[in-house]
């Protein structure tokens, strides 16, 4: 399809400013100024409109796919909380205001918000505070492990190391090494679950902390995370938890109280907040009374009088982290989806979660090799690597399930498990949408037997075929100016 | 009914038979008793339009009908409707990152064009596919610049906005590199100050353009010098702005950043909102973040893919430019609809009405007694005003009478309680404009005669 800018036509106009009601009298010396135009586009509004809605067209989502795309928990997105995140006495709310002298009487409302969220958060998850202020999850997992060095430095702890199990999601290593610390990859062991002896055997006094997702990436839930909670601790280290999975446990263990002292909250698993494309998020992060101190300011209080304000007096803190309260208008859903569905709906999230992933474990299990062959939570791991051995790897079977109009599941991670195929249903597939998801795996499985030439050059269906990766790489063009 | 789940009794019978197992609760087995929760006491469930009068309400307490004059970065710039609908497709904000090419070419295609006019913008050559907002991605950029030249000292001109200031100090203190913040003079770099801080150990010097104080500035010559030293400039920058002023790129700065709200998004309460990142092509391999690139499918026509993964967090590990996974794609295509629309020749006139708006006000303003326009810089559509009193005093008496007057510098900055940052927008008509300075005379008589009585 053409881009924006090769369908612009000069003079051609798409939107009307405001009128120029003074004299045109600002002045700035030509040294200041730019000495071409902007080269956007000339168009007209519907010349935008179309543009962008065809493009949109050439998408899969879940408004339109099936997305079981593991560990990114493509749920349903309500319309009404993206209605809700649209009143305007919100969505026009300059955040500069409570930063005015007594301005939090201006906000009001959003303030309530903000309080209201934490005190639910740290009621769902067992930690004693929340700041809404990270802008994503790996976001909230850089300030979580800033808070840790804060522990450490203040208890003058002398730490280098943080300990991250190899099916740990990417910005977990990413995320101690930035912080400064160098990470430890301890291996799964045949149970899927972190290797607890070559844990044991890697804990010493210099481990600042362990950062772990549970259920982990293989959808398993780790039974012995009490036992790994008091080694880490009895080294003073600090346990952070990942929620990118805390969705398959709501109401059925709190990271709070199973020792993880640190956790971070993806707002668009756990609750509903649109992907978008990629972004944006919102990684709120907790923590329990060992880290409250370090928490980055500003905080949201309740003072006597029932009003709130924002509190900036906290020597410890590790300072400002994002530039205001957090990506507002996310929480804002956040907020909206949890009183609708209140605490029947939230636990039902995960028993949902749990069931749907778990039927189509049993479904599948008998054609796609299981590497851990036990009850999962939220999403499941196959292996394709009956299927690999007559030549249909895990890719191919994703760009089958394209040709069939579902999103494929994540294949090649996580990186512990060959020819890896993940699948999150999530709780809001109802089990008609789940038995054709599974009549097509099967019908994967059978033509891999009967006729595995027929996956080469898939997908068929799709607005374009396999794109050459090697060539977007080796002859950059990232700028349609400078092509 | 318990929303958005469609199981029924029949399929959960049916699915269970299948698992093998009797209840919901037996596929929990491995949770053991002592991991129960001590306590899980939510709200109960309301109805959606019980909620939705709930958050009615609670709206109404906030105070969004004044006339805003505040700005401090965050601009209220209007925002044509065409681009909320946009956003609004469920196609557009219901998926996700672009792992699957053939089946994300919008997300993919919207995000190259979005790319684009980053570049065209600030006169860069290469761009990311945006970050999280203004403030982390100036940090993003100081990171940047001490993976490319591997020194750990960052210095700040003074006149970078406060807030992210804020935000540097935070990761750098917390990481452990140097930070060193230099003054500015009458609201203007410093050139004597910056320099007397660039030395063998600077990594970058970050700048902006206009500064908080709204002032509007050339840094050729401080990069010039810079670049003498083998360090790198950042420039922080706002895109209405450069719809008329100098381009980074034409300055030789090395990374520019920004704050990109001001292109079609709302305020929102501070987000989400829209960093992005804009660099020279030597360094592309070195900027955090997605980047979208050019490239054919099989049978040789146009797409496009996510590029260069191999510096990002899900590839390298801890080997990573940056632990960044998401960025803010739906705010990147709400602004490229933002800029599509506006276009060309709509752009140009977007800021020289900003530009004339702020300068009617400005010289409105300085008709006043006892107010002073501070003078020593051009300036775009924010500027400097001293009162005779604590700004905040003034602010608070305005807001009485309807207005955000500004935003007081005294918040930010020690012995500057007398200043306030002005913006006008396009929003701001001649009536309001007139308003403001009738009210802020009324306000400042009324000051005089407490005083006198």
């Amino acid at each position: 399809m053409s881009l924006v800018f090769e369908k612009s036509v000069d003079q051609r106009r798409g939107y009307k400013n405001p009128a120029l009601d003074v004299p045109a009298a600002g002045k700035i010396d030509a040294k200041y100024l730019r000495s071409e135009d902007c080269p956007f586009p000339e168009m007209s509004e519907l010349d935008v409109v179309r543009h962008y809605t065809q493009l949109s067209k050439l998408n899969f989502s879940i408004d339109t796919h099936f997305y079981p795309l593991g560990s990114c928990t493509m749920k349903y997105n309500p319309k009404f909380c993206e209605a809700s995140a649209r009143v305007p006495g919100f969505a026009n709310l300059h955040p500069l205001l409570p930063q005015l002298k007594d301005g939090e009487r201006l906000t009001q409302g959003a303030l309530e918000v903000l309080y209201d969220l934490e005190q639910w958060m740290c009621e769902m998850t067992g930690m004693a505070s929340f700041t809404m202020q990270p802008l994503a999850g790996a976001h909230g997992e850089l300030t979580g492990v800033m808070m840790m060095a804060a522990y450490h430095k203040a208890k003058g702890n002398k730490k280098r190391y943080i300990i991250v199990p190899d099916s740990a999601h990417g910005t977990n290593p990413a995320t101690a090494r930035i912080a400064g610390y160098d990470t430890i990859s301890i291996p799964s062991d045949e149970n899927g679950v972190m290797d607890f002896e070559v844990l044991k055997s890697k804990i010493n006094d210099e481990v600042a902390g362990l950062m772990l997702t549970c259920p982990n990436t293989h959808g398993l839930f780790n039974s012995d995370i009490d036992k790994i909670a008091q080694m880490i601790h009895d080294v003073d280290g600090i346990m952070y938890y990942d929620g990118a999975n805390l969705n398959a446990i709501l109401g059925r263990c709190r990271p709070g109280d199973i020792g993880f002292d640190v956790m971070h909250i993806n707002t668009h698993k756990t609750f509903t907040t649109p992907h978008g494309g990629g972004g944006p998020g919102a990684g709120p992060v907790g923590v329990n009374k060992k880290l409250e101190p370090f928490l980055p300011v500003s905080r949201v209080v309740k003072k006597s009088d029932g009003t709130f304000a924002l509190d900036y007096d906290y020597e410890d803190s590790i300072g400002y982290i994002a530039s205001f309260y957090g990506n507002f208008a996310l929480l804002l859903r956040a907020y909206a989806y949890i009183l609708l569905l209140g605490e029947e709906g939230l636990r039902a999230v995960s028993d949902h979660a749990v069931l749907n992933a778990n039927y189509i474990k049993a479904c599948l299990k008998d054609k796609f090799h299981l590497p851990f062959d036990r009850l999962c939570m939220h999403e499941v791991v196959f292996s394709a690597k009956k299927q690999a051995e007559r030549g249909v790897h895990a890719v191919d079977i994703a760009k089958y399930l394209i040709d069939q109009g579902i999103h494929p599941p994540t294949v090649y991670f996580p990186l512990t498990v060959k020819e890896s195929v993940m699948v999150e249903p999530t709780e809001t597939e109802s089990r008609t949408t789940l038995d054709e998801f599974i009549e097509c795996m099967l019908q994967a499985d059978l033509e891999s037997q009967e006729n595995p030439g027929m996956f080469h050059g898939l997908p068929k269906t799709t607005p374009i075929s396999r794109p050459d990766e090697v060539k977007a790489a080796r002859e950059l063009n990232t700028n349609y100016f400078t092509q | 009914m318990i929303p958005y789940i469609s199981n029924t009794d029949a399929d959960i019978q049916h699915m269970l038979n299948t698992i093998g197992v009797k209840s919901i609760d037996d596929l929990f087995a491995d949770i053991k008793p002592q991991h129960y929760p001590q306590s899980f006491n939510l709200p109960d469930g309301r109805s959606e339009y019980d909620v939705l009068e709930h958050i009615k309400h609670l709206a109404r307490k906030n105070s969004v009908d004044l006339v805003s004059f505040l700005g401090g970065g965050y601009y209220d710039h209007y925002v044509p409707s065409a681009v909320d609908a946009m956003i609004s497709r469920g196609e557009f904000y219901t998926a996700y990152t672009p792992y699957q090419p053939e089946v994300a070419q919008g997300t993919l295609q919207a995000l190259y064009e979005f790319q684009s006019s980053i570049c065209a913008l600030t006169g860069m050559e290469v761009s990311n596919a945006s970050l999280y907002d203004g403030g982390t991605a100036l940090y993003e950029a100081a990171m940047m610049s001490i993976r490319i030249t591997r020194r750990n000292k960052i210095v700040m001109d003074g006149g970078v906005s406060p807030i992210y200031r804020k935000i540097i100090d935070t990761y750098t203190k917390n990481l452990n590199y140097k930070f060193v913040e230099t003054q500015v003079v009458h609201g203007q770099s410093s050139r004597d100050e910056i320099f007397k801080h660039l030395d063998k150990d600077t990594s970058a010097i970050i700048l902006q353009n206009p500064n908080f104080f709204g002032a509007i500035d050339d840094h050729s010559d401080i990069v010039a010098r810079a670049h003498e030293l083998g360090i790198l400039v950042i420039q922080s920058v706002y895109p209405v702005a450069l719809g008329i002023l100098k381009t980074p790129g034409s300055m030789d700065v090395d990374i520019v950043t920004g704050e990109g709200q001001c292109l079609g998004l709302p305020l929102n309460f501070g987000g989400p909102y829209l960093g992005f990142m804009a660099t020279k092509k030597k360094y592309i391999r070195k900027m955090p973040g997605r980047i979208v690139g050019q490239t054919v499918d099989q049978k040789g026509q146009r797409c496009f893919v996510n590029t260069l993964q191999a510096r990002e967090q899900h590839i390298r590990r801890d080997k990573a430019t940056s632990n960044i996974c998401t960025n803010v794609s739906l705010c990147a295509l709400q602004a490229q609809i933002y800029m599509a629309l506006v276009g060309r020749q709509g752009f140009k006139e977007l800021a020289m009405t900003n530009l004339h708006k702020a300068e009617y006000a400005r010289q409105s303003l300085d008709k006043i007694d006892g107010v002073k326009v501070m003078r020593s810089s051009p300036t775009f559509n924010e500027f400097t005003v001293e009162l005779p009193v604590d700004a905040s005093t003034i602010m608070d008496r305005m807001i009485e009478r309807g207005f955000a007057a500004g935003f007081p510098l005294g918040r930010y900055y020690g012995g500057m309680d007398n200043y306030m940052i002005v913006a006008v927008t396009e929003k701001r008509t001649r009536q309001d404009i007139d308003n403001y300075c009738a009210a802020l005379k009324d306000v400042l008589t009324g000051l005089t005669a407490e005083v006198t009585t």
